[in-house]
């Protein structure tokens, strides 16, 4: 799979951790579980014989509803944020072990949302970075646009100042709710995207998807800025592209006889969140002195 | 308008740090009232304005706003009703949203906040005209982020903000307090301008007794998590800081005395 066929798939997921990690300040992890719940739901109804478009829009309504419980038990049980998505992750493996049947569903001779482009005569080395690239793109105008809309503006606000958009009358619980729902439909839309470029489905794709998200993120942040809410956007999507470049880089690398295999992503990803969310901070103290 | 009665709060309820912040008020706002708030630290003061917010619930007793009871209304609802300025100046307003952004949200307090145009290209006029009143020359920043404003500027807008939809009733709590004296009086100048343009019910929360004494038709004192002092019209005209102080020392020195009887 191609590093930018790969940074579109997952631009969907890096949008939506953009949004409840930076818009609404809520670190969530449901995504782990909800990116797998895509998949399955989209492997699962493309076998059925839905129309693999048509599987897109089931997976999204999936994450939506693992995103919603995770709100809930938030703002409704009062459970910590971050405690409330781990309980709907754990929860969701078994619920995609319930939806697939079994661990991994492969969808070898099956029709996927590539045929139409493959039909018209492109490769299927060209057909994947392109379609995804449009779907992505439609997707972070889709943002743009609610972001600007009354309800994306107390979106903001909910995350910045919960008591500034409370007393204008918002009800944040219910902003939570919906905004973590459309961040969880967002990366089961990147799950589903992938089972259908890999053409297969796995119960244990979702492992690290947060870190690598949160990494896409601040890789975006750190190279193209946020300064306008659309740059930020911008900047979360071409950051995911970036971080797979990277990644792909990474793994090609060559010293001796030692090599990085796909196992030491996790680590490797994990130190890159540890140093850019440290390196602004050391530098304020070396130069403070 | 309001009417509160019996108003029980109590924070760390059956707990050794238990406090009685407001023990049975019983107040009765009119339309249009401006009643000042003072009484000393921790009074209750705040608590009882946060309890007509909803920000807190209450243990016990009725808040009525126009023969409504609303004391179990969850304080985003309340909103339609009740309009805040807070001592903080950042609490008031969104820092990362341009001061178009936050009027018009402000402009929505009440309504739905749906999927329309956040800012709308007629707002624009009417925010310009509101800003303009502010003598700060905002109006020509509405782009600008709210973060970029001074402490100053951002209460000021704080309050356009919170008139921008007439509220039933207009809640200030110290809101001048974290502002230097030359800014503090030109937001209380601006504070009373916009109470007197649109003849708002307000309670105004102030340790400075000359302000309380200036302002406003009503002046309350708390003391204790009770109403000890209730003074309106001529009556409230008529008195000095001193008379205040000497109410005050009063009601303290009966409780040194039953203190005192108590532990005798
Ligand atoms: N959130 C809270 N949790 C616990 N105790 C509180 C809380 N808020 C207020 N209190 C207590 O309730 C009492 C009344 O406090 P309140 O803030 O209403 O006083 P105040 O009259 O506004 O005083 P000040 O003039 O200092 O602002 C105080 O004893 C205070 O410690
Ligand atoms: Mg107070």
């Amino acid at each position: 799979m191609g590093a930018l066929e790969q940074g579109f798939a997952y631009g969907f997921l890096v949008l939506g951790v953009y949004l409840t990690f930076r818009v609404l300040d809520f670190p969530d992890l449901t995504v782990d579980g909800s990116l797998p719940l895509g998949a399955a739901v989209s492997a699962v109804a493309i076998t059925a014989g839905y129309d693999p478009f048509l599987s897109l829009l089931f997976a999204l309504l999936a994450g939506f509803l693992a995103g919603v419980v995770t709100g809930v038990l938030n703002t409704k049980f009062g459970i910590l944020h971050l405690l409330a998505s781990i309980l709907t992750m754990i929860a969701l493996y078994s619920v995609n072990l319930r939806i697939m049947g079994r661990p991994n569903i492969t969808l070898l001779g099956k029709s996927t949302i590539l045929e139409p482009l493959t039909n018209a005569g492109i490769g299927m080395f060209n057909a994947a970075p392109l379609l995804f690239g449009l779907l992505s793109s439609l997707a972070l105008l889709f943002l743009l646009w609610l972001l600007h809309t009354a309800f994306g503006l107390a979106m903001q606000a909910t995350g910045v100042n919960p008591q500034m958009i409370t007393s204008q009358g918002v009800n944040t619980d219910r902003v939570i709710i919906l905004t973590v729902g459309l961040s969880n439909g967002l990366a089961a839309v990147s799950g589903a995207l992938l089972c259908q470029s890999q053409g297969a489905a796995d119960v244990n794709m979702g492992v690290g998807t947060i870190v690598a998200g949160l990494a896409s993120v601040i890789v975006g942040e750190t190279l193209f800025g946020c300064r306008s809410i659309g740059r930020a956007l911008l900047a979360a999507l071409l950051g995911s592209v970036l971080y797979r470049l990277t990644i792909a880089l990474a793994l090609s690398l060559k010293l001796g006889s030692f090599s990085l295999t796909p196992s030491d992503l996790n680590l490797l990803t994990a130190l890159l969140v540890v140093a850019a969310l440290t390196l602004p901070k050391l530098r304020g103290k070396v130069f403070s002195r | 308008m309001i009417h509160v009665t019996d108003l029980v709060k109590t924070f760390h309820r059956g707990s050794i740090n238990e406090v009685l912040a407001l023990s049975g008020i019983n107040l009765r706002v009119k339309k249009g009232d401006f009643i000042t708030v003072i009484g000393s630290n921790g009074a209750g003061k705040s608590t009882l304005l946060n309890c007509l917010s909803g920000s807190y619930p209450i243990d016990s007793g009725h808040i009525l706003i126009n023969e409504q009871e609303v004391s179990r209304w969850p304080e985003y609802q309340r909103a339609s009703l009740i309009s805040r300025v807070f001592q903080d100046p950042l609490l008031g307003t969104c820092g990362p949203l341009s001061i178009e952004q936050n009027l018009a949200l402000a402009n929505r307090r009440g309504k739905p906040h749906g999927l329309r145009r956040g800012v709308q290209r007629s707002d624009r006029e009417l925010f310009r005209k509101q800003l303009a009143q502010l003598n700060l020359e905002l109006e020509n920043r509405l782009k600008d982020s709210v973060g970029l404003l001074s402490g100053g500027q951002r209460q000021a807008l704080t309050l356009l903000m919170a008139t921008l939809v007439k509220p039933k009733i207009l809640l200030l709590d110290e809101h001048t307090a974290a502002l230097d004296p030359k800014t503090a009086q030109q937001v209380l100048e601006l504070t009373q301008k916009l109470i007197e343009d649109q003849d708002l019910t307000t309670l105004m929360v102030t340790h400075n007794m000359r302000q309380a004494l200036q302002l406003g038709n009503r002046l309350i004192m708390f003391h204790g998590g009770r109403i000890i002092l209730d003074v309106s019209g001529s009556e409230k005209a008529a008195m000095s800081v001193e008379d205040l102080l000497e109410q005050f020392y009063k009601v303290r020195g009966e409780e040194f005395v039953s203190d005192r009887m108590l532990l005798v």
